[in-house]
């Protein structure tokens, strides 16, 4: 064993840096949207250059009030979410956010979600014109709004129409988010890579419920929401797993990623990066220790790039 | 500035069934924190319960670089919490959120509280006293057992309220007055606190008489210890921390503090409305991230601008709100 690694320097850092279509990203980890704000929000708990990228919460068009409360139910090991996208809209994020993340080494991958196809194109557009976005995650599976989001996701159709449609008004990455509330996660990936998306992310959260059975009456304000947190991992790692052995695009993992041993599962099922979700509300420095995780990882195992672990479990 | 550090506890002491105040070591989260913001704490190790849990700071000892939590166990992170003993470690993140304004000197204030709700108000009472200005207190409870005798002391040392035989005379003895209120009439008037509360303003001439009864009753339940008394070891004459404004009837709050259950907090609004008194509360709402990043703990506020409300962030645009602020469904 000693013959085989001694081209490699002991104590070389490893490589960890990861291309998504033409984004290239320093490390493979990144903030799944909807769990890191727009970024000033965690800055005072960890240094924002160290990421591979921040994927900002989910932007309209218009600004969102969002869902009526509660929105949020505490499950076993995991989280109901029914925020419902409240956001500030996208001028918002043009006129302030972006500006506020420009002063860090960021890519800043912007969540974009709309009612129509129309809005996803305008959006497209709109971010392709603004300074300091790198890529676009395509919003098509959020469970929590009445309108678009996961109607789009969940129809391989309207998936690829919607991913056509944000391609055409853009030369930046574009990245689709899928929905794991569908029969075959496979097949709407298979029609997202064709209407010409660059990379994938998946999974958004798992459609869900609690009941309050002293009020007698659903927990949540909105009834319905997302599942997320170390409930869903199992899912997640199934869905990489599916897609990467069909699909030939770059796959951003998430779904329950608290430690860094959480990412390589998704790293060795065949994605390139990683996002780290609900483990940011437990721990604003999660995101971090996933990266050193898997760097010492990489030291203690003696592999040299990232990149010789994407996918490793499929072929041993 | 906010931090996110490993708290040591110091003492974990049980005030009554449930109930429990947590004292941790934490210097620098100490220093920075201030009356009405809030922890969020790790209760336990392990991934269940997943979230951790909003607490407010219910009082801080700055020279032992100490801060307490009062609360009530309720679900799973709080019995988690309540096992732990000292020289555990708990994670804390924090201060956090917004607080009280503080009210500026020589102005009266009048605080209310509904049972647990004490808990930020009291760390407001400490930081006021400390610079001499007065509140009346009113203090409601289900009953009497809620206002807390604790059987052992706050801190050891020299710090506020160390070596009182409840939490009331604590509030005494840093120079505030308190009136209590129990559902049941086990002490003090008998019904709601805001119903006491509104009495007391509406009728000028009754407080005397309202003042007159209640002080009774703080001493008469033995919540109160005078001089003479076994376990009252107090620097000042409890006869003169009762000693309540000579001309009530002349009195006007300046400000309002609340904090309680949300019905309460609501009755509370809109008596200060009615009367036009400034105030703030503060909220509590199941939390996510704590720092203003999930959109999770939202509560409906005035918004002119928009459909007339906005979704705010308890964690981050409050806990405290001013009263005016807040939109009850």
């Amino acid at each position: 064993m000693t013959e085989i690694y001694s081209g490699r320097t002991a104590g070389k850092k490893p490589d960890l840096s990861v291309n998504i279509g033409k984004l290239r990203m320093k490390n493979p980890v990144t903030t799944a949207s909807g769990t890191f704000g727009f970024g000033p929000e965690y800055a005072p708990y960890l240094d924002l250059n160290r990421l591979g990228a921040i994927v900002v919460k989910g932007t309209t068009l218009q600004p969102r009030p969002g869902n009526p409360t509660p929105r949020l139910v505490e499950t076993p090991a995991g989280i109901l979410n029914s925020i419902g996208l409240q956001n500030p809209g996208v001028d918002c994020l043009i006129g302030e956010y972006l500006p506020y993340l420009a002063q860090y080494d960021l890519p800043v991958i912007v969540n974009i979600s709309g009612d129509t196809v129309e809005d996803y194109a305008e959006l497209a557009g709109k971010l392709e014109r603004a300074a300091g976005v790198a890529a676009l995650e395509v919003n098509i599976s959020c469970p929590n709004v009445k309108k678009g989001g996961m109607q789009f996701g969940s129809d391989p159709y309207m998936a690829a129409e919607v991913t056509r449609a944000v391609r055409g008004n853009t030369d930046k990455p574009v990245i689709v988010k899928l929905s794991p509330n569908v029969t075959s996660i496979v097949g709407v990936a298979v029609e997202v890579a064709a209407a010409g998306a660059d990379a994938l992310s998946m999974i958004n959260t798992l459609l869900g419920m609690a009941i309050d059975i002293r009020r007698r009456r659903p927990l949540l304000g909105n009834i319905m929401g997302g599942l997320s947190g170390p409930a869903v991992r199992p899912v997640a790692v199934r869905a990489v797993w599916q897609v990467y052995r069909e699909v030939d695009l770059p796959i951003i993992g998430m779904g329950g990623i608290v430690t860094a041993e959480d990412a390589l599962e998704f790293i060795l099922a065949g994605a390139t990066a990683v996002a780290v979700g609900t483990a940011n509300f437990i721990n604003p420095r999660a995101a971090l220790e996933v990266l050193e995780g898997i760097e010492q990882y990489l030291t203690e195992h003696q592999i040299g790039e990232i990149g010789e672990l994407v996918g490793a479990a499929h072929r041993t | 500035m906010s931090l996110l550090t490993d708290a040591k506890v110091v003492k974990q002491i049980k005030l009554a069934p449930h109930y429990y105040r947590l004292i941790l070591a934490a210097p620098a989260t100490t220093r920075a924190a201030g009356p009405g913001q809030f922890l969020h704490v790790r209760c336990g190790e392990t991934l269940e319960p997943l979230l951790r849990r909003p607490l407010s700071i219910h009082a801080v000892n700055r020279e032992r670089g100490e801060l307490a939590h009062l609360y009530r166990v309720a679900g799973r992170g709080t019995a988690l919490l309540a096992k732990k003993k000292r020289g555990d470690t708990i994670n804390i993140l924090g201060p956090l959120g917004r607080g009280y304004t503080m009210p500026s000197a020589p102005e009266r204030f009048a605080v209310v509280a509904g049972g647990i709700g004490i808990a930020p108000l009291y760390f407001l009472l400490q930081e006021t006293g400390a610079r001499g200005q007065s509140a009346l207190v009113f203090w409601g409870a289900s009953t009497k057992e809620q206002f807390f005798s604790p059987a052992e002391p706050f801190w050891n040392a020299d710090g506020t309220g160390g070596k009182y035989p409840s939490i009331v005379q604590e509030i005494c003895a840093q120079g505030h007055q308190i009136i209590l209120a129990t559902d049941d009439g086990s002490a003090g008037f008998h019904g709601t606190v805001t119903d006491l509360f509104e009495r007391y303003l509406n009728n000028p001439s009754g407080r005397e008489e309202i003042l007159s009864r209640y002080r009774e009753a703080a001493t008469t339940s033995g919540l109160i210890k005078t001089d003479g008394e076994a376990g009252a070891v107090c620097s000042c004459s409890p006869g003169a921390m009762l000693n309540f404004n000579q001309n009530p009837e002349s009195e006007t709050f300046a400000r309002v503090y609340g904090c309680g259950p949300g019905v309460m907090l609501k009755e509370l609004c809109r008596i200060i409305g009615t009367h036009k008194i400034p105030g703030e509360i503060s909220l509590e709402e199941r939390m996510g991230c704590g720092v203003g990043a999930c959109l999770s703990c939202a509560c409906k506020t005035r918004d002119e601008e928009k459909d007339g409300f906005r979704y705010s962030r308890v964690c981050l645009e409050g806990p405290v709100f001013p009263a005016g602020e807040v939109l009850w469904d």
